[in-house]
């Protein structure tokens, strides 16, 4: 028999030896983070814990006097006996998974991530566990990723016919991860990026922890607009459809995100250019992540839930879907989990 | 093919018509001769069949991508576009073979239709590894399914206009018609002018607009004709060089659907193009469009059907005499001309002549027009008397006046995801009435007439509410009540509800009604005994 060292209550993953719950989503007594975004770090909890690199956005987001404590990845500590400890996700800067190890037991908590290293968050490192709680938000044979620097070609492509057609680059992606993993890569020469609130505040916040990032020019409401002349400029995707953007015309907009592999995805979103960039891990990803813990059971969550652990239940691999509390939605009920900004466009 | 992928591609992306036109300009500008005719056939919905299997075609997309049928099913699901969810599963290729184009790729499938099936696996399979994702999408629109991307044929016409510096109307004209790709060039269709073997070419339809606000906005009623608005098969009879041709609007060329009609080869004089409806009727009578309805389809026509579907060709407008182009002259000119021929012409139970309805004033006119269903019509037309005859679908010279829809409030109780530009959403929608024992009754299906802002509402309210999953159908908790709107009704045998609904859509969502105050199977049979 296998002892429930963790369990779904709907509204956290929960400890119950420990009396800790993992990214909850109502505020709780100590609540382990994975990972910075929004529908996994809500606040209102009396105390957190969560790796170093995410301290800055954490604070930033729920608040700078949140009872937060910070661990290195690998680092271990103990509550109540069980054993944690965190370790890369691979997908946003200081995204973890987390390890809860108790007597002969490890359970792991996979959080969101993605395989390929983005030359800015820690590259996931796989953890032998003997039950893997496993996202599937692209849990379906249809999202395979390009190599990411195959899709950075094609966004710098994109940004030099814009110029030469003397249209503004208008770039959506999400504020914390995605833009960080864009900047780290797209290597402009010397150009001045502009910025969205929601992009430049997190963007800041980060250089000011010591991240090596490039500084960025805020759109403000006051700014010439002559300056956007063929600029790139950086923004969430809540800006599509906003007014916000009319400054920019002419303008082509981009974005870039798991869901574009998809043509009815990106039509709906009278996007002119989707660029697949995603960090989350894609059909081959999720499959080898999973092999590669070793798990002899894994609990599948956040996606294609249902499909996918019948895909694994087929493949040897005993699995089965947790039900969250928001229904037996297993599809796309929120286009991109775990990648909502908290911070409001600055008008 | 990377040029007619990437203007696939690019096309489906954008919107904006003129974009679009813009892009058709380009490809047909620079495009091989025989890349644009095949490109134009298949913008004019004149693909070639291959006598693919589309179960065939998942089952070797999902052992190429080594996935079992259910998951490459779901796959489907959730992309909503066979020929792109093949695109997607297939493992990478990194082949550099040399570049097929268009009409090299219709060559190289031309023989498909003949082989066996394991033989056809082998060349889909071969085609699959030489193309990127992207290609393989488009290759597979090539091999089946609808080749819908938003571009009409005005759209392809305009831009084959600009494109050739050429008069759209004269586009249209030439591209219509029985031409087949691979038996002539772009060039020949779209410059050499008219011969014999353009005997059957129908002329582009003019297509109405509904008429906007009040009717009394067209002005003075005496510069106008008012005609019932007929509900059949909008049809072009043509009769040229002692041939007959009846072609119907979805431009298809259906002379041999209508036997009955084929006696006017007898009674036209030579050169002669008339336009009109094809129509149910009986015993000097128009009928609805239901009893045409059942013998579109077959593709043979027993003496049964026949009998038990009589019909005939109510004519409007004639648009060539004496083998004359008269599609400038006005109105009032082409009716003198229709109504001296039909007067000269021997009388035949198959052919009428459309009255025109008299009336003093627009008043007169909205009384009439509430009689529209006794006349078996769905309202009026309305012409311009001085108006030329328009290609296409133009405002102006005609305008057309219909009744409102007939229409029951109904229950939701079973949605699907859209496909297209909708997949993400459920936007299929069945619709319930109570029967006697008070159980919800499906009897129609709705995709359209609800705003973005109530899509997402329903959508929403689906996911939420689920009761059950079947494959890719829900039942939802039967809460919602939508007022559908129909356009004819029919006894039906393969529908549960014993009846069938013509052109069922969403009128209007009624939310200040529960369900229990939606209508009854026996409220809908009311309205069939009414207009049956």
């Amino acid at each position: 028999m296998r002892p429930d060292l963790l369990r779904f209550n709907g509204s956290s993953i929960y400890c119950p030896i420990a009396d800790v719950h993992i990214d909850p989503s109502i505020p709780v007594d100590r609540a382990i983070i994975t990972h910075a975004h929004s529908d996994h770090a809500k606040a209102g909890s009396r105390h957190y814990l969560a790796h170093k690199d995410s301290e800055a956005v954490l604070r930033q987001r729920l608040g700078e006097d949140i009872s937060l404590q910070t661990v290195q990845y690998g680092e271990r500590f103990t509550i109540n006996g069980v054993n944690f400890s965190l370790h890369p996700a691979g997908h946003i800067i200081g995204s973890a998974q987390v390890s809860v190890a108790h007597h002969d037991m490890v359970w792991v908590v996979s959080g969101d991530y993605k395989l390929e290293d983005d030359h800015f968050s820690t590259p996931f490192e796989p953890v032998k566990c003997n039950v893997f709680i496993s996202e599937s938000t692209f849990g379906l044979p249809i999202y395979k990723w390009e190599p990411q620097e195959k899709v950075f070609d094609s966004i710098r492509a994109w940004h030099s016919k814009n110029k030469q057609e003397g249209k503004v680059s208008l770039l959506l992606g999400y504020a914390l991860g995605k833009m960080q993993r864009i900047l780290k890569n797209i290597r402009t020469e010397n150009e001045t990026i502009f910025a969205h609130g929601a992009v430049y505040y997190c963007n800041e916040r980060l250089r000011q922890a010591g991240f090596d990032l490039p500084r960025l020019t805020l759109v403000t409401k006051d700014i010439d607009k002559k300056l956007f002349k063929n600029a790139l400029v950086l923004a969430p995707p809540s800006a599509s459809g906003s007014p916000w953007l009319k400054k920019f015309a002419p303008f082509s907009m981009g974005y870039c995100s798991g869901w574009m592999r998809v043509r009815g995805a990106k039509n709906r979103r009278a996007v002119d250019q989707g660029f697949v960039l995603s960090d989350h891990a894609d059909w081959n990803g999720l499959n080898a992540a999973i092999k590669s813990t070793g798990a002899e059971k894994v609990f599948v969550t956040h996606g294609f839930t249902s499909v996918f652990s019948r895909w694994l239940n087929e493949n040897n691999i005993e699995a089965t879907e947790v039900i969250t509390r928001y229904g037996k939605e297993d599809e796309s009920e929120q286009p991109i989990p775990g990648e909502q900004d908290s911070i409001k466009p600055e008008v | 093919m990377k040029a007619f992928a990437a203007l696939f591609l690019d096309l489906d992306r954008t919107n904006k018509t003129n974009e679009k036109v813009e892009l058709l300009k380009q490809y047909f500008s620079s495009a091989p001769d025989k890349d644009k005719i095949w490109a134009l056939a298949l913008f004019t919905g004149r693909r070639p069949s291959f006598k693919v299997n589309s179960t065939q075609m998942q089952q070797w997309a999902a052992g190429e991508a080594q996935i079992p049928d259910w998951l490459f099913r779901e796959s489907y699901n959730s992309v909503g576009d066979l020929g792109e969810t093949i695109s997607l599963v297939l493992p990478p290729h990194n082949n550099t073979l040399t570049e097929k184009s268009l009409s090299d790729w219709f060559d190289y499938l031309r023989v498909l239709p003949s082989l066996t099936d394991e033989e056809k696996k082998i060349k889909i399979l071969e085609a699959w590894q030489q193309l990127t994702q992207h290609e393989i999408f488009v290759f597979n629109k090539l091999l089946m399914g609808s080749f819908r991307i938003g571009v009409s044929q005005t759209l392809v016409i305009r831009a084959i206009g600009e494109a050739t510096k050429m008069e759209p109307a004269i586009i249209a004209h030439r591209i219509m018609g029985n031409w087949k790709p691979a038996e002539i060039s772009f060039d020949e269709l779209i410059f050499k002018e008219g011969e014999n073997d353009n005997d059957s070419r129908p002329y582009p339809f003019y297509l109405a607009y509904s008429v906007e606000g009040d009717i009394s906005g067209l002005g003075d009623p005496a510069a106008w004709y008012a005609e019932w608005k007929w509900d059949g098969i909008r049809s072009q009879i043509i009769f040229r060089n002692n041939e007959l041709y009846i072609w119907t609007r979805g431009e298809e060329l259906a002379t041999d659907k209508f036997p009955e009609l084929h006696i006017l080869k007898n009674l036209l004089a030579d050169g002669t193009v008339l336009d009109g409806e094809i129509v149910s009727f009986r015993d000097g009578k128009p009928l609805p469009f239901n009893m045409l309805q059942t013998r579109i389809s077959r593709k043979n026509l027993t003496k049964k059907i026949l009998q038990d579907a009589p019909l005939a060709f109510i004519a409007y407008d004639i648009l060539e005499a004496g083998g004359i182009d008269i599609r400038p002259l006005p109105q009032q000119q082409r009716r003198e001309n229709l109504e001296q021929l039909f007067n000269t012409m021997q009388a035949t139970p198959v052919a009428h002549l459309s009255p025109l309805l008299v009336f003093a004033g627009w008043e007169d006119l909205k009384t009439l027009h509430t009689q529209s269903r006794e006349h078996a019509a769905e309202g009026f037309m309305l012409k311009n008397k001085t108006g030329a005859y328009q290609a296409g679908r133009k405002k102006g010279e005609w305008w057309k006046w219909k009744v409102n829809p007939l229409s029951i409030d109904a229950v939701l109780i079973y949605a699907q995801k859209g496909h297209g530009r909708r997949t993400e959403l459920y936007t299929d929608y069945t619709f319930a009435v109570w029967d006697a024992d008070n159980t919800l009754i499906p009897f129609a299906k709705a995709y359209s007439g609800l705003t973005d802002k109530e899509i997402t509402e329903v959508d929403r309210f689906i996911k939420q509410h689920t009761i059950e999953k079947f494959g890719p159908v829900r039942t939802v908790k039967p809460e919602l009540v939508f007022e559908i709107g129909f356009e004819g009704i029919n006894k039906s045998a393969r529908h549960k509800s014993g009846i069938a609904v013509r052109f069922p859509r969403i009128l209007s969502w009624r939310k200040d009604k529960k369900p229990t105050e939606a209508d009854t199977l026996e409220n809908l049979k009311n309205i069939l005994e009414l207009y049956k």
